[in-house]
């Protein structure tokens, strides 16, 4: 279980404008500013969870993972992972938990992965016969193979992500924090990844918060998300909830094969016309709208016909821009 | 980490040190070179003595000196402030810190595992040349001899303490390198690394009698090249284990401080 209550973490920046005058002038006098990196952050994530944790860039997730996995001190407030305090790094916790930054590599850097699999197993004190299952797992998962002995600096961005959560998951810790895990993947991979962590989740009834810009990572993986903005925390909860309330209208999409192809102004009448590439026509449309609405595209013969839920990106979009108009307040103005 | 544990993971670490050493072998050769800064001071100082004794010092007595200080300071080296100051400002130390040991012991490891290597061109040269040509300098007694080991041993924890301490230091500042400098410029002139202490002005060899720096290269030394009394081996044994024992925690205080400084930078 993971708990945050009233979080905050707040940092000392130090401030100056570019140009000599100023670097000569910070030598005497420097003028810090403090930032809140998270303010006031409440939260209850149970065993077994996957929960997506969103927000703009600078918003505040990946110190909320730094301060949950142990690395930050938090400036106020209470937190507890798995019944411990995170920044005390008990021994206890340290194997329980793992952290998966894309920005930051565990791997050692002149060494083959398979060196840094080999000091995590005798670190973090695993029984041969578990390592070795668990590796030939990952491997198999993974495709590691042809990665093992190659050098860390030799690899590619993705064959470096494959390799770091490897190394990440072979002490099969129960909670996961994953920041970006499937940055640089390709598509295939990115599947790959979202498929394994939802299996190990399963699995080990494992815990997983999941920051992710990828929208795609956080919709097939996490039935909840808590977005945080500035900070703040703005939404906690069911992942479809959110997308109705912000924005309950479907989105339908169709291709024009046969006929003539209806004018925009045809279209205005269905619904809401969000894109028209070539053939593919994508309308928005009200809950009640959507039975005369597909009937009429029936009747039009329309193909390849999909009704979806408004993508997570906009919805987030129309979130943040409310979150800023918030913070900035009446009259600021944008 | 229970202590158990640190010992069955050891063989490990160190396995891991020595691949880590030898993974550029171009960088590796070179900075085994950049040891050797005993040699210009012992080509300096034997030019001195060449007519007669300098302060007691004769030609052997300074080839044995230098040499005594070549092998003992390859033995004894470490470069673990440097690797903390850059884990930290580049913030390759997060995740150090979500392994379930004690970084002093990853680091001392790795270095550990490097020292032969650090040695393994220097340390026969050194030792042939010490034997032809220094070696009626050198002291017979088995008490000195038997504690050569112990002596160099506590010299490079000492060493490894103070530079931990120094790296740890990053937490606070980020960047620690002004404060490597100085602490080097210190040890050079104290440690007995540039010349013996003995040889040093009164007032400040008085000082370096008693710093961490002289139990840090110049105690090893001295139970190589002079001859001692039992109660000044004593003094010497026991002061390097009291600096031991001063430095570790001194660098446990400041770690321990340290990271609750700790901003986690980048990612």
């Amino acid at each position: 279980m993971i708990r945050a209550r009233e979080l905050t973490k707040h940092f000392q920046v130090h401030k100056r404008p570019p140009g000599f005058v100023s670097a000569m002038k910070s030598l005497f006098h420097r003028t810090y500013e403090t930032v809140k990196a998270v303010d006031g952050v409440s939260f209850t994530i149970e065993r077994g969870e996957r929960v997506g944790f969103l927000g703009p860039n600078g918003a505040g997730k990946t110190t909320t993972l730094k301060v949950l996995s142990g690395l930050l001190h938090p400036t106020s407030g209470e937190v507890e992972v798995e019944g411990h305090v995170p920044f005390k790094r008990e021994t206890e916790l340290l194997e329980r938990i793992t952290l998966v930054m894309g920005q930051k590599s565990q791997l050692i850097w002149d060494l083959p992965p398979s060196e840094t699999y080999a000091m995590n197993r005798a670190v973090f004190d695993v029984p041969k016969a578990a390592f070795e299952k668990t590796l030939a797992e990952l491997t198999e998962l993974l495709e590691l193979a042809p990665l093992l002995d190659k050098p860390t600096r030799q690899l590619s961005l993705g064959e470096r992500m494959k390799c770091e959560l490897a190394a990440a998951l072979l002490h099969r810790p129960t909670t996961l924090f994953l920041d970006e895990p499937t940055i640089g993947l390709d598509v295939a991979m990115q599947v790959a990844i979202r498929d394994f962590v939802r299996s190990y989740n399963q699995r080990h009834e494992a815990t997983v918060l999941l920051t992710s810009h990828y929208m795609d990572d956080v919709v097939a993986l996490c039935p909840r998300i808590i977005v945080i903005d500035r900070g703040v925390l703005i939404h906690d909860g069911d992942l479809r909830q959110l997308i109705k309330a912000m924005d309950p209208d479907k989105r339908v999409s169709f291709t024009i094969t046969t006929g003539t192809p209806p004018t925009d102004e045809e279209l205005g009448k269905l619904g809401t016309l969000v894109t028209r590439e070539a053939q593919r026509i994508t309308l928005k449309v009200t809950e009640a709208q959507l039975p005369g609405v597909i009937g009429h595209l029936l009747n039009l013969k329309a193909a390849d016909l999909a009704i979806e839920d408004p993508p997570l990106e906009d919805v987030l979009r129309v979130m943040f821009g409310q979150s800023k108009a918030k913070a900035n307040g009446p009259g600021t103005g944008a | 980490m229970s202590a158990a544990r640190t010992l069955r993971a050891l063989p490990t670490l160190l396995r891991i040190g020595v691949a880590e050493t030898v993974a550029y072998r171009a960088e590796f050769l070179v900075w085994i070179l950049t040891t050797t800064l005993p040699l210009v001071m012992l080509g300096l100082w034997t030019s001195v003595a060449s007519e007669a004794p300098f302060r007691g010092y004769t030609s052997a007595a300074f080839v044995a000196y230098y040499l005594s200080n070549l092998i003992v300071r390859n033995l004894t080296g470490s470069w673990v402030a440097w690797q903390i100051s850059e884990e930290i400002r580049l913030g390759a130390m997060s995740m150090r810190l979500l392994r379930p040991l004690h970084p002093y012991v990853a680091f001392a490891a790795s270095h550990l595992a490097a020292i032969p290597f650090r040695s393994v061109v220097v340390l026969p040269i050194a030792i042939v040349l010490l034997v032809s040509s220094g070696a009626s300098a050198l002291t017979t007694e088995p008490l000195q001899l038997g504690l050569l080991v112990p002596s160099r041993a506590l010299a490079w924890i000492i060493t490894c303490n103070r530079l931990f301490m120094i790296g740890a230091v990053a937490f606070f500042g980020t960047k620690t390198m002004a404060l490597m400098n100085l602490y080097f410029a210190l040890f050079s002139l104290l440690s007995g690394y540039l010349l013996p202490i003995p040889l040093l002005p009164r007032a400040i060899g008085w000082f370096a009698e008693w710093l961490p720096f002289r139990f840090m290269l110049s105690a090893p030394i001295e139970l190589m090249t002079r001859p001692l009394d039992g109660a000044q081996v004593a003094a010497i044994m026991l002061g390097q284990i009291g600096w031991a024992a001063a430095t570790l925690a001194l660098a446990l205080v400041v770690w321990n401080r340290g990271i609750k400084k700790f901003e986690a930078v980048g990612g």
